[in-house]
C-alpha cells in the first residue's frame, strides 16, 4: 500500500517535472548565460568573468553600463518604442480583422466550421518564409497587390497617413510592414477567438433581445465582455512575438521601420559587441514577461471565478 | 370568438422542414390568467412559446396581444418577457446589473433603474446578492434571479419556459408555491411550458394539455384531472386504470359498461349509442380496497357493479398512502391506491384475497 502510493507520487513528481526540467534547461540557463554576459566587460575577444579570485578576496566585477547606454542612447529607446507600437498596431488589426472572422465561423453552419477552421490554418502548411517573400513579389512596383492598391487608389490615402513616403512605394515601409505582420499573425488571433465564441451560449443573446436589446447592442454587451478571455489570448499571441520579431522587419521593412529584433542582430553580427546585444535582449525578455504575467494573472482570476 | 381576448391565437401553425410541430392552435387567454401548455416533450409547447416571444415566426396564423397583432414585432419590441428554461443568466453580470439589463435597454434614469431593481430584488428576498455573479448563486437562487429579471420591466405577459425544470424534486416543491405567489402578488398575465402536471396543477388556473402539435383539452385543473375528454388526457394527467368495453344500457341518469370481467355502472349519461365500444377511466384513488365483499351502494346499483375480487399482486407502502395492484382473475391488474387513514391500514398483504369497489360517480366514460 505505502510503496504503491509512493510510487504513485514518484510518479507524479516525474510528470510536473518534465517540463519544469525543460525550462530550466533551456530558458532558465540561457538566461541566466545571457544575463551574465550583459553585465560582462569584453576583452578584445574574449569575455571577462565576472567574478574574481585574488589576495584571498572575492572580487565581483558587474558591469551595468550596457544598460544604462541602453536608457541613455535614443537609438535603443526608439527602436524599443518601435517595436512596442508595430506590435500594438498589429494586434489591433489582428483583433479587428479576426473578430468578425471568428465570430461568423463559430455561427456557421457545425457541418461547415471544420472546413473554415482548415482554411485558417492551411498558411502553415507553407514555409514562413516563403509567404513573406511571396509578399515582397505582390508589393514591388507592378506587383499584383501593388496594382491593385494603386488601381482603387489606395495608396494615395496611405502617403497621405504616412505610411509610406510617396504614392506607388509600397515595399520597405511601415505599411508593408505591418501589413507582413498582420498577415502572418491573423491565425494566432482567429483561433482562440473561434474556440471561445464557438462555446457561447446562444440562449444568452435570446434572453437580451428578450429583455429589450437589438443584436448590435446584444454583441457589444454580451458577446464582446463574454468572449473576453478569447481576446486577451490572441492578443497575447499575437503581440508577444511581433516585438521580438525579427524576419518580417528584415524582409519588409525599412530603414524607418527599425525594430528592436534587428537591434539585436547588428549588436551581435555587425558590432560583435556580446554583452551590449546581451544586455539588449534581457531588456526584451523583461519588456514580454510584465503582459504575460499579467496575463495568465488574469486568466487565474478567470478560473477562480469558473470554479 | 370573443370581441377582445387578452391574447389571442388564431389557427397558428408552425412547420419546420415540412413537419408540423404546431398544428392549427387556436386559443384565448384572459388578462390575468395562469395558462400552462403541458405536454412531454417534442409536443410542440416550446415552439408554441417561442412564437409568442418572438423567437420563431409563425408558418400561419395570427398572434394578437391586447388587439395588437405581433407579426413581425422582434423578440425586443415585444412587451412580455421570458424567463428561459435553465434561466441564461448573464455570467458577467451581477445580479442587480442581470435584473437591470432590460431597464437600461429603455433608458430609464439611473435613479429609477436603481429604485426597480431593489424593489424586485425585496419582491424574491434576494436584497443581500445584489453584488453576487450568478455563479456564487444556488440553484433555487439563480431561479429567482431570473424570476425578477423577467419582471423587471413589468411585462404584459410573462411566459415560462419549464420554471421548474433546472431544480431537484425537494426545492421544486417549495420554489413551485412562491413562484405561484410571486406571481399572483404581481398579477401578470402568464403562458407557461411544463412538462409535469404537478408544476401545471399547482400553478395554472388553465391547462392545455398538447400533443402532436395539437391541444387535446384545455381547461381548469380539476376539470382536465376529472373529466379527461379523451384515454391520451386521461393517461398522461395522473394515473388511471383504463378498461375498454361495451355500452349495454344508455339511459338519461345512468349508463352500464361491460368490460367483460368487470361491470360499470356510471351515474352519469354520456352521448352515444348502444353498444358502441368506448372506455371506462377509474383513478387508483377512488376505489376502496378490503378483505370483505363490499355493501351495495346505498340507493345504488348492487352486484354486479362497479366491484371485482382479486388477489393483492404488488403492494407499496408510500406512509400516507398505499398502492395495491389486484390482479382480477382475468389477469387484469386494478391500481389502487389508498389512503392510510388508520395506523392498519386495509390489513393486506401479499397473495390476500381482496375485493375492490367504486361509486357510481368515481368512473368517467370515454368515447375517444
Amino acid at each position: 500500500m505505502m510503496r504503491k502510493a509512493r510510487r504513485w507520487l514518484a510518479g507524479r513528481a516525474a510528470v510536473i517535472g518534465i517540463p519544469y526540467a525543460w525550462l530550466v534547461v533551456f530558458f532558465l540557463l540561457p538566461f541566466l548565460v545571457v544575463a551574465r554576459i550583459s553585465v560582462s566587460e569584453m576583452e578584445t575577444t574574449t569575455i571577462k568573468e565576472i567574478v574574481a579570485w585574488k589576495d584571498g578576496a572575492i572580487a565581483f566585477h558587474l558591469n551595468f553600463s550596457n544598460y544604462l547606454l541602453l536608457v541613455q542612447d535614443d537609438l535603443y529607446l526608439s527602436t524599443y518604442l518601435a517595436s512596442l507600437k508595430y506590435a500594438a498596431v498589429t494586434t489591433l488589426l489582428c483583433l479587428a480583422i479576426g473578430y468578425p472572422f471568428a465570430y461568423f465561423m463559430a455561427r456557421a453552419r457545425r457541418s461547415l466550421q471544420p472546413a473554415l477552421l482548415m482554411l485558417v490554418m492551411l498558411p502553415f502548411w507553407t514555409s514562413f518564409l516563403l509567404r513573406v517573400y511571396a509578399w515582397k513579389a505582390l508589393l514591388t512596383e507592378q506587383g499584383l497587390a501593388a496594382n491593385a492598391i494603386e488601381a482603387i487608389g489606395l495608396d494615395h490615402a496611405l502617403a497621405a497617413l504616412g505610411l509610406i513616403p510617396g504614392p506607388g512605394q509600397l515595399m520597405n515601409t511601415p505599411f508593408s510592414l505591418v501589413l507582413g505582420m498582420t498577415y502572418t499573425y491573423l491565425p494566432f488571433m482567429i483561433l482562440p477567438l473561434y474556440s471561445n465564441l464557438a462555446k457561447m451560449d446562444l440562449r444568452l443573446l435570446e434572453a437580451a433581445s428578450d429583455l429589450g436589446a437589438t443584436a448590435w447592442t446584444a454583441f457589444w454587451k454580451i458577446t464582446v465582455p463574454l468572449s473576453r478571455a478569447g481576446i486577451v489570448a490572441g492578443a497575447m499571441l499575437v503581440f508577444i512575438p511581433c516585438v521580438g520579431e525579427y524576419v518580417i522587419p528584415e524582409l519588409l521593412g525599412g530603414p524607418q521601420t527599425q525594430m528592436i529584433g534587428r537591434t539585436l542582430w547588428d549588436e551581435f553580427f555587425s558590432n560583435n559587441d556580446w554583452p551590449m546585444a546581451c544586455a539588449v535582449a534581457v531588456t526584451m525578455v523583461l519588456l514580454v514577461i510584465v503582459p504575460v504575467a499579467v496575463f495568465s494573472r488574469y486568466q487565474a482570476e478567470v478560473q477562480e471565478r469558473r470554479a | 370568438m370573443s370581441a377582445e381576448a387578452f391574447l389571442q391565437i388564431r389557427n397558428v401553425v408552425k412547420e419546420f422542414d415540412g413537419v408540423r410541430a404546431v398544428d392549427n392552435v387556436s386559443i384565448d387567454i384572459a388578462k390575468g390568467e395562469v395558462f400552462a401548455l403541458l405536454g412531454s416533450s417534442g409536443c410542440g409547447k416550446t415552439t408554441l412559446l417561442r412564437m409568442l416571444a418572438g423567437f420563431e415566426t409563425p408558418t400561419s396564423g395570427s398572434i394578437t396581444l391586447e388587439g395588437q397583432d405581433l407579426a413581425g414585432l422582434p423578440p425586443y419590441a415585444r412587451p412580455m418577457n421570458m424567463m428561459f428554461q435553465s434561466y441564461a443568466l448573464f455570467p458577467h453580470l451581477s445580479v442587480a446589473d442581470n435584473i437591470a439589463f432590460g431597464l437600461k435597454r429603455d433608458g430609464l434614469p439611473a435613479a429609477e433603474i436603481a429604485a426597480r431593481v431593489d424593489a424586485m430584488l425585496k419582491l424574491v428576498q434576494l436584497g443581500s446578492f445584489a453584488k453576487r455573479k450568478p455563479h456564487q448563486l444556488s440553484g433555487g437562487q439563480q431561479q429567482r434571479v431570473a424570476l425578477a429579471r423577467s419582471l423587471a420591466k413589468k411585462p404584459h405577459l410573462l411566459l415560462l419556459d419549464e420554471p421548474l425544470g433546472a431544480l431537484d424534486k425537494k426545492l421544486r416543491e417549495e420554489t413551485q408555491i412562491e413562484l405561484a405567489n410571486i406571481i399572483e402578488e404581481v398579477g401578470v398575465t402568464c403562458v407557461m411550458v411544463t412538462p409535469t402536471q404537478e408544476e401545471a396543477m399547482t400553478m395554472a388556473s388553465r391547462i392545455a394539455v398538447m400533443s402532436q402539435g395539437r391541444f387535446l383539452q384545455v381547461g381548469a385543473p380539476a376539470e382536465i384531472y376529472e373529466t379527461p375528454a379523451s384515454r391520451f388526457v386521461a393517461d398522461f394527467i395522473g394515473n388511471v386504470n383504463l378498461m375498454d368495453g361495451t355500452l349495454v344500457e344508455d339511459e338519461a341518469g345512468h349508463v352500464v359498461v361491460d368490460c367483460g370481467d368487470v361491470k360499470h355502472w356510471v351515474g352519469h349519461g354520456i352521448t352515444g349509442t348502444l353498444g358502441m365500444a368506448v372506455t371506462v377511466a377509474l383513478r387508483p384513488e377512488k376505489i376502496r380496497v378490503g378483505a370483505e365483499p363490499p355493501a351495495s351502494e346505498p340507493g345504488g346499483p348492487g352486484e354486479p357493479f362497479n366491484r371485482a375480487r382479486g388477489t393483492v399482486k404488488d403492494m407499496a407502502y408510500f406512509g400516507s398512502f398505499t398502492v395495491y395492484h389486484l390482479q382480477l382473475t382475468s389477469g387484469r391488474i386494478l391500481k389502487i391506491s389508498q389512503s392510510n387513514t388508520e395506523r392498519q391500514g386495509a390489513g393486506l398483504t401479499w397473495g390476500d384475497t381482496a375485493w375492490a369497489s367504486w361509486s357510481p360517480l368515481a368512473q368517467v366514460v370515454l368515447t375517444q
